[in-house]
């Protein structure tokens, strides 16, 4: 071995030193670089809450904004509006597991992941780009969409303060959310399944207090809704924007994105020491 | 250079009921190319996932780059390089930036980063194509892509998992002059194929794997040399000049010589040389046969491997050989 042109790994010195912080922003930055080459993804996930915003405000929103309680039937679409934004919010939000899913599943089919796994590289680092890149994505995405809420009209009362909260708390459910949407993009047998699965998390918010009072569903329907994780989240997130009472529903929401953020940590990790090579 | 880069002692693997590796035994000496050939399903992908810690062995003492595979992978991982069947590249990003990506996650720190992906496009005929996305490389080009990829921290070494499969012939050729290229600097290489010709140009030496157990083992030469398999093959122009010859030269035959009525060939066994084949052709001479077509088949490792693995196909070898 006389001749070596390239550098030769020393064994002793990467062993010992911990690159879990540089190689997590190394796949960040490769995320990153993916929605910027091809945004057709992330401008869906703005694209699908805005027509869906604009549709239950203009179509359904004066007979729905009629219905709430202490609302007379003029000012119907107005208070719709106002009612129907945290989880317009919400399902934003889930609507981006969707792009994290594919991404994932698309890396299992190129074979990248096994290359991964090859190298000494921390597991959690190349799972983190997807999982941080995402809850970048979801952030903006969100923005975009109370942007477009602000424009017809939504007119949030929040102080500075609770501003925060609500920044805090939308990265926390994004980034709980993209966790469990890791773990549908490994668990998928094809991008194909993969980019549906996570459909079933923009339903949540249907089924919960995001559209309608659950005081209005039917027994056991509304026994779900109210025990379902969407609901302390947008009861939240309605509270922080437009000052509805907050009670139990702040700390349960933080509650469940810590639940979902665990478990999906832990299904993506159990999977991906599995399932990245493929038979 | 006399020391062992992979050693394999006893490794076993099964899925379910299924058993894909039966107590295998492999040694690689530093700096040298083995080629683990073998059918389809034979395990030889197995061998290698599990070496390069993809896969988790059942049993048996694997020792990479001297490092103990199951007991310190990342130390293993920190030697080793490995280019699979299915290329691990990033189809969305361009080819200098699945290359920059390499580098970041080997730690090269970005000045060394930069001058080494430059190196690599120019040495694997990339640089026309490296800002271009993966979409509009051949298959040829996401290969040499794949493989550089894993050289771009030299690797002490590597694992190429059927690095051809699905190239061209110039493509085929590119990648066994990089494989040499490689062993001349220093690299450990072990590699898979089911192509005897690609063992028989790139290893120093041969494993044999067939349905889990390693069937033979040595240089390309003593493998030929456990066959004899060299025969003379010839063609008539209708089966009574077959039938004739096949008779002429019965007492002659050992055991090995065929007919085949429907081509109208025979196949003679001969030992080679020039002496051998005047000797056969003389006593076709001799009783005014014509021969149509004539082909030398020396032994090669088709012979081996198909005389090792057992899957012979009677007719079908005669055909796809011979010059």
């Amino acid at each position: 071995m006389t001749t070596i042109t390239a550098p030769r790994p020393t064994v002793q010195g990467s062993r010992h030193r911990s690159y879990v912080v540089t190689d997590a922003i190394t796949m960040l930055r490769r995320n990153l670089l993916h929605m910027i080459r091809y945004p057709g993804l992330s401008v869906f996930t703005i694209v699908g809450p805005v027509v869906i915003l604009l549709m239950f405000v203009f179509v359904f929103g004066g007979t729905l904004g009629a219905g709430l309680p202490g609302v007379d039937s003029a000012g119907g679409r107005a208070a719709y509006l106002a009612y129907v934004m945290p989880g317009i919010l919400a399902i934003t939000i889930a609507g981006t597991a969707g792009g994290t899913a594919t991404t994932v599943s698309m890396d299992m089919t190129e074979g990248i992941t096994a290359r991964f796994r090859t190298m000494a590289i921390s597991r959690a680092a190349v799972l983190a780009g997807h999982v941080l890149g995402n809850t970048i994505q979801a952030i903006i995405a969100v923005a975009l969409v109370l942007g477009v809420g602000v424009l017809i009209g939504f007119r949030p009362t929040a102080t500075p303060i609770e501003w925060l909260a609500t920044f805090g708390l939308i990265a926390l459910i994004a980034f709980a959310i993209t966790w469990i949407a890791v773990g549908m993009g490994m668990q998928a047998k094809s991008v194909e399944t993969a980019s549906n699965l996570p459909l079933l998390l923009v339903l949540l918010p249907f089924l919960g207090s995001g559209f309608v009072p659950t005081e209005s569903m039917p027994a056991g329907l509304q026994w779900f809704a109210e025990y379902q994780p969407f609901t302390p989240i947008v009861e939240t997130l309605r509270g922080l924007l437009l000052g509805t009472p907050l009670g139990w529903n702040a700390v349960l929401a933080v509650g469940w994105c810590v639940v979902i953020t665990v478990i999906g940590y832990a299904w993506s990790m159990i999977i991906y020491e599995r399932k990245s090579v493929r038979s | 250079m006399t020391t062992t880069a992979i050693a394999v002692q006893g490794l076993r693997k099964s899925y379910g009921s299924k058993t894909v590796l039966d107590d295998v035994d492999l040694t690689v000496k530093a700096g040298t190319v083995t080629a683990l050939l073998g059918p389809n399903g034979a395990g030889k992908t197995t061998t290698v996932h599990i070496l390069s810690t993809l896969v988790r062995a059942d049993a048996g003492t694997l020792t990479v780059a001297g490092c103990d595979v199951s007991r310190d992978p990342d130390g293993v991982r920190a030697a080793i390089g490995l280019t699979g069947q299915f290329s691990a590249v990033d189809g969305l990003l361009t080819g200098e930036e699945n290359l920059l990506l390499m580098a970041r996650l080997r730690h090269l720190g970005a000045k060394r980063s930069k001058s080494r992906v430059a190196e690599l496009l120019e040495q694997f005929d990339l640089v026309e194509a490296a800002r271009k996305p993966l979409a509009t490389y051949s298959g040829g080009m996401r290969r040499r892509l794949d493989l550089a990829m894993t050289l771009v921290q030299a690797p002490s070494v590597i694992f190429l998992d059927e690095p051809t499969t699905g190239l061209d012939p110039r493509s085929r050729h590119t990648v066994w002059d990089i494989v040499r290229g490689l062993v001349s600097e220093g690299t450990t290489v072990l590699l898979t194929t089911q192509h005897l010709e690609e063992a028989d140009q790139l290893a120093d030496h041969i494993a044999v794997l067939d349905g889990g157990r390693i069937v033979a083992d040595g240089t390309p030469d003593e493998l030929k040399s456990l066959v004899p398999g060299g025969h003379i093959r010839l063609r008539f122009a209708d089966a009574a000049a077959l039938d004739t010859a096949a008779r002429l030269l019965k007492q002659s035959a050992r055991d090995g010589s065929a007919r085949d009525d429907a081509g109208l060939v025979l196949t003679v066994p001969s030992a080679g040389g020039v002496g051998a084949l005047r000797a056969v052709l003389d006593r076709l001479d001799a009783a005014h046969l014509e021969v149509d077509d004539l082909s030398i088949h020396t032994p090669d490792l088709d012979d081996v491997f198909f005389a090792l693995t057992g899957t012979k196909e009677s007719s079908g070898r005669a055909d796809s050989k011979g010059t």
